[in-house]
């Protein structure tokens, strides 16, 4: 332990510390999510003007972008933190990790649900073979594999350091995937659909895309902290003060 | 130090031909999966050569990926490897060693069976020259990748499906690129830049991959 007052970055890799720290910054960015999503809805829905092209049905990027930058930046975050693990053997950080994959796969999920919602009628096709839904799919399977590997484990220091291993191998290749999926798709010229070709977007639409990328980030936060400060209480079950917030709460209800 | 190496690869490849009906087997594994295709998709000759390459390198990935459980699993269950992690030799070299062997004993008789399974799907000879390359540069990443993947799934219930779920979704730019080099020879364009990549990315892994399995390996003894 570090002596005297000095504030420390360490400081809230302490379980028992971080977890009240949790729990007093949850509510807030549970409430920011809210407040965000409503006006990110509100703005999307009602206020963006309908595509010159695609009609209403465009409307469905304001879920699905947000949700795609956040199923591939939460891996970004899950190698993060499972980097940190590995170099300083913290165990919040792999806490931090376990309670990132799932929220990672909801995300990864939604976005090609709602891509291939989008595909049928603008593509005529739930599904093609583009490079970004093929590299979004096998995301999801880099997570699947990732919480699988960690719940497969029973002892969980050892769950922690193999899920670090695994989400920093798969780190590298996520680039690596993505580019030669991205290849692939353009050596086959099937179903020739590009995304790339944009249309420039009205500041509107930019504008309820951007607030529905922050309500994602408030809701991705919030969602792991609460996870996370479960996975503290049942990892840290045989110490003291868990035992008294459990006595607290006891008493409360 | 280079001793440890050419021991552990000696000793290695020595338990495989005392267990070569193993090594048949996977060899026999490729070989059916492959010709099951035929069977699924029809005999057209036309069918069958533009697709023999990508079944090729998908039946190489399944019959790799079965036997993947052969590179540790023996050892961790006598003990052998707590001993070797006790050494005090650098388990990188000998980690090495045994995906070494791996090699030597699963994708050097896969690429030996693949010309004659080309010639089941009716591919030209040069096509299966250009096959067999990219065999060679692609399925070294094939076992030091697996060897993360196995290490990382050592001894757990359920290991085998557990391994596929880790290391498929990774070994998908390793088909792209090798089934792809055949088809780019094919269409004219020609197969260096994907042979190539193939070659880096084996370099990639060699210099990455064995320092992933020796922390996974000493996670897994603790």
């Amino acid at each position: 332990m570090e002596s005297g007052q000095r504030f420390s970055l360490f400081r809230y890799a302490a379980p028992n510390v971080f977890y009240p720290l949790a729990g007093r910054l949850a509510p807030w960015f549970a409430a920011a999510a809210v407040a965000f999503a409503l006006v990110g809805l509100y703005l999307g829905f009602f206020v963006a003007p309908t595509d010159a092209v695609q009609g209403e049905v465009y409307r469905v990027i304001f879920i699905h972008v947000p949700a795609a930058w956040m199923s591939m930046f939460i891996y970004l975050i899950m190698a993060f933190w499972s980097a940190i693990g590995v170099v300083f053997n913290t165990r919040l950080s792999a806490m931090m990790t376990q309670a990132l994959a799932p929220t990672g796969a909801m995300f990864c999920f939604v976005a090609l649900w709602t891509g291939a919602l989008w595909g049928r009628p603008t593509w005529g096709a739930y599904w093609v073979w583009d490079a970004r839904l093929t590299s979004q799919l096998l995301l999801l399977f880099l997570y699947f594999g990732f919480m699988a590997l960690t719940r497969a484990i029973e002892d969980p220091r050892r769950a922690d350091k193999a899920g670090a291993i695994l989400a920093l191998v798969g780190a590298v290749n996520v680039p690596v995937i993505y580019f030669s999926v991205k290849w692939w798709n353009t050596l086959h010229q099937g179903a020739s659909v590009s995304l790339t070709k944009a249309p420039s977007m009205a500041t509107t639409m930019l504008m309820a895309m951007l607030v529905m990328a922050l309500a994602s980030w408030a809701y991705t936060i919030a969602v792991v902290l609460w996870r996370v400060r479960s996975l503290i209480l049942e990892r840290e079950r045989h110490t003291d003060w868990v035992g008294e917030v459990l006595e607290a709460k006891g008493a409360q209800a | 130090m280079l001793s440890v190496f050419l021991e552990v690869l000696r000793r290695d490849l020595l338990l495989a031909w005392r267990n070569r009906a193993d090594v048949l087997v996977t060899l026999a594994f490729f070989t059916i999966v492959a010709c099951l295709f035929p069977f699924g998709v029809g005999a057209e000759p036309n069918l069958l050569r533009t697709i023999a390459p990508g079944v090729l390198w998908v039946a190489a990935l399944l019959a790799t990926l079965l036997s993947l459980h052969r590179v540790f699993s023996q050892d961790h269950t006598d003990g052998v490897l707590e001993q070797l992690l006790l050494s005090p030799e650098p388990p990188v070299l000998w980690v090495l060693a045994k995906v070494l062997a791996h090699w030597l004993t699963t994708a050097v008789p896969l690429v030996i069976a693949a010309p004659a399974l080309a010639l089941l799907f009716d591919m030209t000879q040069s096509a299966t020259v250009v096959l067999i390359l990219s065999l060679l540069l692609g399925t070294p990443i094939l076992s030091l990748l697996g060897g993360v993947g196995a290490a990382l799934t050592l001894g757990l219930r359920g290991g085998g499906m557990l391994l596929a779920l880790l290391v498929l979704p990774l070994f998908v730019p390793i088909l792209i690129f090798g089934a792809g080099a055949v088809d780019a020879y094919l269409s004219g364009t020609g197969a260096s830049a994907h042979l190539m990549l193939l070659g880096g990315g084996s370099l990639a892994a060699l210099a990455l991959a064995p320092w992933a399995c020796a922390a996974a390996l000493r996670i897994a003894v603790e």
